[in-house]
């Protein structure tokens, strides 16, 4: 656009000739094929400072030596290191007496609470409330199924509950009343709860489902119904309810039974996504201090 | 100028100009592409990886099927974070036996590829039923239909069979067997040693605590087996690939 049409035919043409119309073949602008010359000098550069060229078995590996691999695990590895002497601390505490240390404390509650939002919160809820009367329990209380020392919470996290993943996980299976008992059994079984746990009853019904309870219920919940947190039998006493504590719930518990698992989370049992043992002891800390631990 | 001076040929003939480009163009998928192919670096064989057993297969089907991967990548990338929240990134193994692959290219939901035991099935009933009922922050919609279609694995072996058709390496055995490993793998107390023989590492359970063999059956086997096949406690990530 900067040049006028050359009538003279001083810029000669590319010598293509269509409907009479003539082409110019102006030079290009000189910034431009200068850059255009660096952008392949620089192409050129790349694919030996890079890995590029393909040979017969692999490509060239680039002076630079780059490798993705390498790149993480190096950044991996600088991150842990600002942080190894703790975490070693964090790793071989004796739990029971890391309220004694409250710089390590207060750094596994916090180590502990992310870890907890990325991996627990899914079932416990982001708050560690756990889902009402769904089989995934609240953390918050002072009932704990499988024991609310730090030690028993650590062991919970690392084994799970009914999985197969650790041969350690914690396990019990109640049997499922319904192949056992008659139905109206059941219901007098149901009415006996209702009656321990302070709820309104039927108790026409709940004198003999004492009876019942006595005979098919005590050797794991206890002759007063108070649960055994070795076999994860839970307390029938009180209002906390991993299932529900109406009727109908009950029912269903009674007649089917209940199998809730949970995955194991050491590194041990799930290489590729599990914790580490100073994760595992962090997460610890977090869900004992959350207000109901032992 | 030689052969410039030709170019008037290609410019006024315009197959011989969409032959010239096509041949052009080749050259740059063929130098970028072709080498991957049987470069050795490229090409990584992992202990752990087998293909899918025939549930986990139809339940990557419904997968396809549903569009998970419109919201779910099945790819952890080499990078800190992602190492951190997901666990080890994937390797390009993990999905040698995925036709198509599950990448994905976007996270609307988390990352899937090592979802294999995160969850108990229970979860994964509640979650496609009723995703808000464990995370009330998710926006994921509602799968609950998936209980009530039974599958009868009438077209079980065909499915194999296609697979093997692209190259994964399904046997003759594996291909024959297709059906009664297809029910095999959710009946605990029947006969799944052959199963697991040609399969290992495959989960035999009731996934969704119903009878019969519903979608939700193999959804979740093929969620619960999702990046567990490779041992990372064995396995050493060589740089150079």
């Amino acid at each position: 656009m900067s040049k006028t049409p050359d009538d003279k035919h001083e810029v000669e043409t590319t010598g293509h000739v269509w409907d009479g119309i003539e082409e110019y073949n102006n030079p290009l602008p000189r910034w431009w094929l200068w850059t255009f010359y660096g952008t392949i000098a620089w192409g050129l550069l790349y694919t030996i400072a890079y890995p590029a060229w393909p040979l017969i078995r692999e490509a060239t590996p680039g002076l630079l030596g780059y490798s993705t691999r390498a790149i993480v695990a190096e950044d991996i590895a600088e991150v842990s290191a600002r942080n190894a002497g703790i975490n070693e601390r964090l790793a071989n505490v004796e739990l029971a007496a890391i309220g004694d240390d409250t710089e390590l404390l207060t750094y596994a509650r916090n180590a502990g609470a992310a870890i907890f939002r990325a991996n627990c919160s899914q079932c416990h809820g982001s708050g560690a409330a756990g889902v009402q009367a769904s089989g995934y329990p609240n953390l918050l209380d002072d009932d704990w199924l499988w024991g609310g020392t730090i030690d028993d919470i650590a062991w919970t996290i690392a084994h799970g509950i009914r999985n197969e993943q650790s041969p350690d996980s914690h396990w019990s299976q109640m049997p499922a009343f319904g192949e056992l008992l008659e139905t109206e059994e059941i219901g007098q079984l149901v009415a006996y709860v209702q009656q321990i746990s302070g709820q309104e009853h039927d108790a026409a019904m709940a004198t003999p489902g004492a009876v019942l309870f006595d005979e098919q219920c005590s050797s794991c919940h206890g002759i007063e119904g108070m649960g055994d947190p070795v076999i994860g039998a839970p307390n029938l006493t009180d209002a906390i309810w991993l299932y529900g504590g109406s009727e109908e719930r009950l029912t269903e518990s009674i007649t089917y039974s209940r199998f809730g698992v949970m995955p194991a989370w050491s590194e041990e049992f799930r290489p590729a996504g599990g914790l580490s043992p100073y994760e595992i002891n962090a997460l610890a800390a977090y869900v004992h201090g959350l207000g109901g631990g032992e | 100028m030689g052969i410039l001076d030709k170019h008037k040929f290609l410019e006024t003939n315009a197959t011989a100009l969409l032959v010239g480009s096509l041949l052009v163009v080749s050259v740059g998928g063929i130098v970028e592409i072709a080498p991957l192919f049987y470069l050795e670096n490229t090409i990584e064989d992992v202990e752990g990886m087998r293909p899918y057993s025939p549930l986990e297969l139809a339940g990557r089907e419904i997968y396809i099927r549903e569009g998970c991967y419109v919201c779910h990548s099945q790819m952890i990338r080499p990078m800190r974070d992602e190492v951190e929240r997901y666990g080890h990134y994937s390797l390009a193994a993990e999905s040698q036996y995925d036709h198509p692959f599950q990448w994905g290219s976007k996270r609307t939901g988390p990352d899937l590829a090592r979802v294999g035991g995160r969850y108990s099935d229970d979860w994964h009933v509640d979650h496609f039923v009723d995703p808000q009922s464990v995370v009330p922050e998710s926006v994921m919609p509602k799968y609950g239909f998936l209980l009530d279609n039974l599958m009868d694995g009438e077209y079980i072996q065909d499915l194999v069979a296609t697979h093997r058709f692209v190259g994964v390496p399904y046997t003759d055995e594996m291909v024959e067997n297709a059906l009664a490993d297809f029910n095999a793998q959710i009946d605990p107390d029947g006969d799944w040693d052959a199963l697991v023989e040609r399969y290992p590492g495959a989960q035999v359970r009731n996934f969704d605590s119903q009878p019969g063999i519903s979608e939700m059956d193999a959804l979740i086997a093929y969620m619960q087996m999702l990046g567990t096949l490779v041992d990372f406690s064995t396995f050493t990530p060589e740089a150079s690939r």
